[in-house]
């Protein structure tokens, strides 16, 4: 089913369509998540890839146009290299453990140490909120960072946009500017 | 190594499918010439990726690790790895801050060339870049 909505995206051309098919390929590896145990993983997926993400295109494409130009380029050559891509790919998958096996080298490190040490050190029940937090809370200051310079550069962008179809509007721009100070 | 006996293809089919998956969204980001398209194929790829990870934490018959709230902990209860979904979570959230940044990135590209299909910026371009060497050529004229 995720497969077939990733081609369907490829094949429509209104994109309106995409972008809900791209919120329905976040729900569906949500789904997915939740089978492979990772349901803190899940919520995130539903929430911000459904959500969030589906609403910042659809404001994107409010601004801009509805629909895809077909293009005149030949999709041979894309075609060839997403399959010299796949095909190395697979040939590294090809060293690694079987799916869900208990002695995988991942699952032997600092997963099973953490939940070891976990109950005692830190007391939440819940792995995954513990390590983020404790054991790992520097990552996600350096998330923090990442998501408040995006959130600057996206300021920057639209604020420019704003004042630059005020200026259009009125015919005298610094008169604008002075009503503002 | 036995490669392609049952239990082999079986283990693997699950990153193969991920791959698939994966050159999806690499197709669609390298094919496709509208600026939104790319960004979903680049969220795709990005999608396909995490489910890689977490299924690399997933252990057969293992439950989603959280504890009883009282912290007794059975040891015969496997759980799967939280390493993988830790990290997983700050992706999503990183990834949905890029995705926010080319978002804005193609409403400032539409302003200014009024389009939003690679091809046309192109040629849009092109044009400007010929513009500015006939300029160029008929101001050197000039001073000779």
């Amino acid at each position: 089913m995720l497969a077939a909505t990733a081609f369907a995206v490829i094949r429509t051309r209104s994109l309106f369509a995409t972008v809900m098919l791209s919120g329905v390929f976040s729900f569906l590896s949500a789904l997915l998540f939740v089978t492979l145990d990772a349901v803190d993983v899940a919520f995130t997926e539903a929430a911000v890839g459904a959500g969030i993400s589906t609403v910042l295109m659809l404001g994107t494409l409010s601004l801009t146009s509805r629909f895809e130009t077909p293009s005149p380029r030949s999709s041979f050559v894309p075609f060839i290299v997403v399959c010299v891509t796949g095909a190395a790919l697979v040939y590294g998958t090809l060293d690694m453990p079987n799916f869900g096996s208990p002695d995988a080298p991942a699952q032997t490190h600092v997963g099973p140490d953490y939940l070891a040490r976990m109950p005692h050190e830190v007391g939440v029940p819940n792995a995954v909120t513990a390590i983020l937090a404790s054991y790992r809370g520097f990552d996600t200051l350096g998330e923090t960072a990442v998501v408040f310079a995006a959130g600057i550069g996206v300021m920057l962008l639209i604020s420019g946009l704003r004042r630059r179809r005020r200026d259009e509007d009125l015919p005298e721009p610094d008169h604008d500017r002075k009503e503002q100070v | 190594m036995d490669l392609m006996t049952a239990e082999f293809i079986l283990g693997h089919l699950n990153y193969w499918l991920f791959i698939v998956l994966m050159m999806t969204g690499l197709y669609i980001v390298i094919a496709k010439g509208n600026l939104v398209k790319k960004i979903v194929g680049l969220n795709i790829f990005q999608a396909s990726v995490f489910m890689l990870y977490i299924s690399v934490g997933k252990i057969s018959g293992g439950t989603a690790p959280i504890f009883p709230l009282d912290m007794k902990i059975d040891p015969e209860v496997v759980y799967s790895n939280p390493l993988p979904h830790v990290l997983i979570l700050t992706a999503i959230v990183v990834g949905i801050a890029t995705t926010s940044l080319g978002l804005a990135l193609i409403v400032r590209i539409r302003e200014e060339f009024d389009t939003i299909e690679e091809d046309q910026i192109e040629e849009i371009e092109q044009e400007m870049a010929l513009a500015e060497i006939a300029r160029h050529d008929a101001q050197s004229a000039g001073q000779a």
